[in-house]
């Protein structure tokens, strides 16, 4: 059996003497014996630490590994740079608990403080908190924090992630918002529909940018239209696009959100990610979660601290607007370092490459007989269609360690490509499907 | 202990002013500012809301704690003091200059203690 | 110290990507305001953050009894698994025949931890437990939906519990009736009887409660509870005192949440991620959030969407490689690891407590379960002394502090979890440096006031950083392009 219990019998011994005991067990008599466990726990024995990898190991090795990667749709294979696997592994970070004791915890709170302002930056807002958990939360807590005693519906452009939207609809079963769905048309959100849908009671109205078929939507004119009708505009965005894109500030948004894990995050089956939140400053009191402010010690030095708590949970109890406590802290400082390892530079060449290899992508797929679905300037994914079958392809290219992009019905396919996919990759994706009979 | 012998008071610490039009003004006493410690926030109704007596107007926050305003008369909100939220610290400087709400047709002025009632009120506690 | 921001210099770059080998192709419109973000060396962003973690505390910096939070070590091992390719580089939407592996390790979570609980069932889902909570609160929210029984609108909660537990109330629209607890924290039955009825949703509870108590009428107010016809929710953030001794499903609670970050010793990363599966009875497992796993007559692993799915809490399935972690430190322990690992926990809280008994004053007597509290309420009324000033002066010995101020319940309080991965000669030091600073306090309070005075920077005014919140880096207009 493995452990990492630090007392010898001996001590456990001497330590149960001390206080007038002779065994582990006196430690739970006031437990009721009918409710104790009998007979032990039906777990097998524990494994020393080598049986403990290799058994994880063999997990891991059921797992396939795609040389080649053209799936998005919410999680992105980037390229990480060397640092940034290496500075969040510091366990002065890993292993430290949420910042309480600000005089001991400068690092992790600068480090939020930096987050706050990079984010500020990326997206145009004025206040950020210091993440969620991710990209989807975000935009339930978002629509949450639109809410008022007149208003408490909230609109989702069907162009949304389709788990965002569930997300959303999770949160609103909770706190007893209306979610109404505004229909798309070719690929992008459909104003007329939701200028006709929007009434009174609008809080809120979400859309994503670039939106899940990858199309860039309209923000501007989308957030003139929801203004019109006192509601809040949020803005869902990919942080990578943000670089190149017009700023959710620019477009008019009053909440910005998106998932962050594109900043330096492995895909990891779905998680750790996060979910990072900005807002205009009249809405920056109701962002939820951890938020950390500049101040001053007793001697006049800089220093920073948890602030605004008063809105949160351990002081507000059942009147928080949100429970959030734990967010993904260590996500929050991956995503900083990566955007202080790439620079402002390096995240448009990033973006610029994104977008030139998914548009190169998608010019060498139409000569392999598929066809884009929509006509709309796209970032780096994009929708094909065609009499081939989406499985068939899939198939083909999975054989060639390829996986391709994510079957949206029969015959459509949701590709992505990165600055990871090479012309070479690209090329050969191609030729494969290609030979695809239909 | 500042009880200023023209206003009238809640034995939830509130104070209540009454204006030459028939308004009043309704805030925090001193003896409340100084349980609260240092105000950092104040979150307050909006004009044109109507309040019973004992209706929770909104709240203050401080570093650690965040506590009621109560509603200490019956009336319709209108006016809110922009000026506390930009600087609430004028709460605890200068409790009955810093108004929370004014309340138009107030209700229930007169079931409220003086100056004398809430000194004496003070003592019990 | 400076701000990343303020070092680097104007085309200071890391190189990174390869030129672009395909033709450059971009959407039309683009952003009018300039992107500034820091121009460093790698070796000014590795310096930069280095710098930083030195200010910064965590487990593998010292003794960390901070209440509530079971910071224990985290072993290497889980962080070495987490890391391998396997795990870290499948996409969430590959096809099933593709991640097996990932699929099996799920499956093999869930049963361990049902094991551990005494549920059914538990979905991954949840981020943290606060997410674990409100998933919990929606089940028993759908489960009543569902038989029609509509009128249960309120979660009961002790006011001993943790603030999360009434706001997550709320946030599943359930409104919160507060009870009193005794005054040793635990349930008072009486006021319980007086608050169920045919309104009662369901009741949260922590068990051992936040004094650190077990409570022993367990069955007996489950069972109100039950008779009322609501639902038990139990908040796993105290497991570590009783793993493998007790079993929330076997005290009759239908739901729970468990903090993986907390007892299965995963990082908590300086305020996460973590991970708040929530696990249930039979009877709400038609609800669970998102996707479980199945294995099939071949022994192969799917997914499915239970029946009745309360929707998804998260994006795709939950923080995967915390539960990756979290799993190999229940596969390292096993099943007389995990016990051991509860009564160490408790031996070393109770062993903690006697040494500090005679100096301190304790809320409570007698043994404790994980964790226990003091009450400094007397030197505050003495000397002026507070909970916050010992903790402050502990910052200066390079000890964590315990959680301060809470329990509600208990004045000047504070909550001290040592947990099991401390040994005996921690203990003994730690409590050694509690009497010295108690010493200082009687001799010299003013001293305690002054307290830190060795860190990076001392006690920081609150105040001004919320009345005049500065939440980002302002840049010199000059850099302004």
């Amino acid at each position: 059996m493995g452990s990492y219990v630090a007392n010898t019998e001996k001590q456990q011994k001497e330590m149960l003497e001390a206080l007038g005991l002779s065994t582990l067990d006196e430690l739970f008599s006031e437990i009721p014996g009918e409710v104790k466990i009998k007979g032990g726990l039906n777990l097998p024995e524990g494994l020393s630490e080598m049986e403990t990898i290799g058994r994880l190991q063999e997990m891991a090795d059921k797992n396939k590994v795609f040389r080649t990667m053209l799936r998005g749709a919410g999680a992105y294979r980037h390229y990480i740079p060397s640092i940034v696997k290496s500075i969040p592994a510091k366990e002065e970070f890993l292993t430290a608990y949420t910042p309480y004791q600000a005089e001991i915890s400068q690092g992790i709170l600068q480090s939020i403080f930096e987050y706050q302002t990079m984010l500020c930056e990326l997206t145009g807002m004025d206040v950020s908190n210091a993440c969620v958990y991710d990209g989807a939360t975000a935009a339930a807590e978002a629509a949450a924090m639109c809410r008022d005693r007149k208003r408490s519906v909230v609109y989702l452009s069907a162009t949304s992630h389709p788990q965002v939207i569930e997300v959303v609809k999770t949160y609103c079963f909770g706190n007893g918002m209306e979610v109404k769905i505004v229909p798309e048309k070719d690929g992008h959100t459909d104003r007329d529909a939701l200028a006709e849908m929007l009434s009174a009671q609008a809080a809120c109205f979400y859309v994503q940018q670039p939106n899940f078929y990858g199309q860039i939507e309209d923000c501007s004119a989308l957030s003139e239209l929801i203004h019109g009708s006192g509601a809040k505009f949020i803005m869902g965005i990919n942080p990578i696009a943000a670089a190149i894109l017009p700023t959710p500030a620019e477009c008019g948004a009053d909440i910005a959100v998106g998932e962050g894990q594109p900043l330096g995050m492995p895909l990891g089956f779905g998680g750790p990610y996060m979910g990072f939140m900005t807002a205009s400053s009249s809405m920056g009191r109701k962002l939820p979660g951890r938020i950390v402010g500049e101040t001053t010690d007793v001697d006049g030095k800089r220093g920073y601290v948890l602030t605004l708590q008063a809105r949160e949970q351990h002081i507000r109890r059942e009147k928080a607007s949100s429970n959030i406590c734990s967010n993904e802290a260590l996500c929050a400082l991956t995503a900083s370092v990566y955007l202080a390892a790439m620079g402002a530079d390096g995240l448009k060449d990033a973006a610029v490459q994104c977008s030139s290899k998914a548009h190169y992508l998608a010019e060498q797929l139409s000569v392999a007989g598929l066809r884009c679905k929509y006509d709309g300037e796209f970032f780096h994914e994009f929708v094909t269609t065609g009499e081939k079958k989406a499985a068939d392809i899939l198939a083909a290219l999975e054989k060639e360690g390829i996986l391709g992009g994510l079957p949206l019905s029969e015959h459509e396919i949701l590709w992505c490509a990165t600055e990871l996919n090479t012309k070479k990759e690209l090329d050969r994706t191609a030729e494969i499907v290609k030979e695809v009979r239909s | 202990m500042n009880i200023p012998s023209e206003l009238k008071y809640s034995n939830d610490h509130e104070w209540v002013k009454v204006l030459p039009d028939g308004t009043v003004e309704i805030g925090l006493t001193d003896y409340a500012q100084d349980a609260l410690g240092d105000v950092v926030f104040v979150n307050l109704p909006e004009e044109g809301d109507a309040l019973s007596a004992g209706d929770v107007l909104g709240d203050v926050e401080s570093v650690k704690a965040v506590s009621d305003v109560l509603c200490p008369v019956g009336g319709t909100v209108s006016e809110v003091n922009e000026a506390i939220l930009d600087s609430p610290e004028s709460i605890n400087k200068a409790p009955y200059e810093a108004w929370f709400i004014r309340l138009k047709d107030a209700e229930g002025v007169d079931d409220l203690m003086d100056a004398a009632a809430y000194e004496e009120f003070l003592g019990t506690l | 110290m400076e701000l990343i921001f303020e070092k680097g210099a104007q085309g200071r770059k890391l190189s990174l990507l390869p030129k672009c080998d395909v033709p450059e192709k971009k959407p039309g419109c683009e952003r009018q305001k300039a992107l500034r973000l820091p121009q460093l060396s790698e070796n000014e962003v590795s310096r930069h953050y280095t710098a930083l973690s030195k200010r910064a505390h965590g487990v593998n910096d010292g003794f960390y009894p901070l209440g509530s939070c079971t910071m224990k070590y985290n072993p290497k091992v889980n962080d070495e698994a987490a890391g391998l390719k396997g795990f870290t580089d499948i996409h969430p939407l590959q096809p099933e025949h593709t991640v097996q592996g990932a699929l099996e390790l799920l499956n093999l979570a869930e049963k361990s931890f049902c094991e551990i609980t005494g549920m059914d069932a538990m979905s991954f889902e949840p981020a943290a437990g606060a997410h674990g909570e409100f998933a919990g609160l929606l089940l028993i929210k759908a489960y009543h939906k569902k038989r029609g029984d509509e009128k249960r609108t309120k979660i009961i909660v002790p006011d001993s519990a943790h603030g999360t537990n009434p706001a997550s109330a709320t946030m599943a629209g359930y409104e919160v009736v507060s009870i009193a607890s005794r005054e040793d924290g635990c349930v008072d039955l009486e006021a319980l009887k007086a608050a169920v009825g045919e309104d009662t949703a369901g009741l949260m509870l922590t068990n051992p409660n936040t004094v650190g108590l077990f409570d022993k009428n367990i069955l007996e107010i489950t069972k109100i509870v039950h008779e009322a016809g609501g639902l038990c929710y139990y908040d796993g953030a105290n497991l570590n005192a009783v793993m493998g001794v007790v079993r929330p499903g076997d005290m009759g609670f239908d739901v729970i949440h468990l903090n993986l970050h907390k007892t299965f010793s995963t990082p908590h990363g300086g305020g996460g991620p973590g991970s708040g599966p929530v696990g249930c009875k039979n009877i709400l497992a038609e609800f669970l959030p998102g996707e479980q796993t199945s294995q099939d007559g071949e022994e192969n692993y799917h997914l499915f969407r239970p029946e009745n799915s309360i929707g998804r809490l998260r994006m795709f399935h939950g923080n995967f490689l915390v539960v990756v972690r979290a799993l190999s430190y229940v596969l390292t322990l096993g099943r007389e690891g995990v016990p051991e690992a509860a009564k160490n926990a408790v031996l070393n809280a109770n062993y903690l407590k006697h040494l500090l008994k005679d100096d301190y004053h304790m809320a409570f007597d007698g043994l404790c379960m994980h964790e226990f509290v003091m009450s400094l309420e007397d030197l505050k009324n003495e000397l002026d002394v507070s909970a916050l000033d010992i903790a402050k002066a502990l910052l200066d010995y390079g000890i964590h502090p315990p959680t301060m101020y809470f329990p509600l319940i208990v004045h000047e309080a504070l909550m001290i979890e040592p947990t099991e991965t401390e040994p005996k000669e921690t203990l003994e030091e730690a409590a050694r440096v509690f009497k010295q600073i108690l010493k200082d306090a009687k001799a010299n309070p003013q001293m305690l006031h002054e307290a830190p005075t060795t860190t990076p920077v001392r006690r920081l005014d609150e105040v001004t950083a919320a009345r005049k919140p500065v939440l980002r880096y302002a840049f010199a207009e000059a850099t302004e392009e």
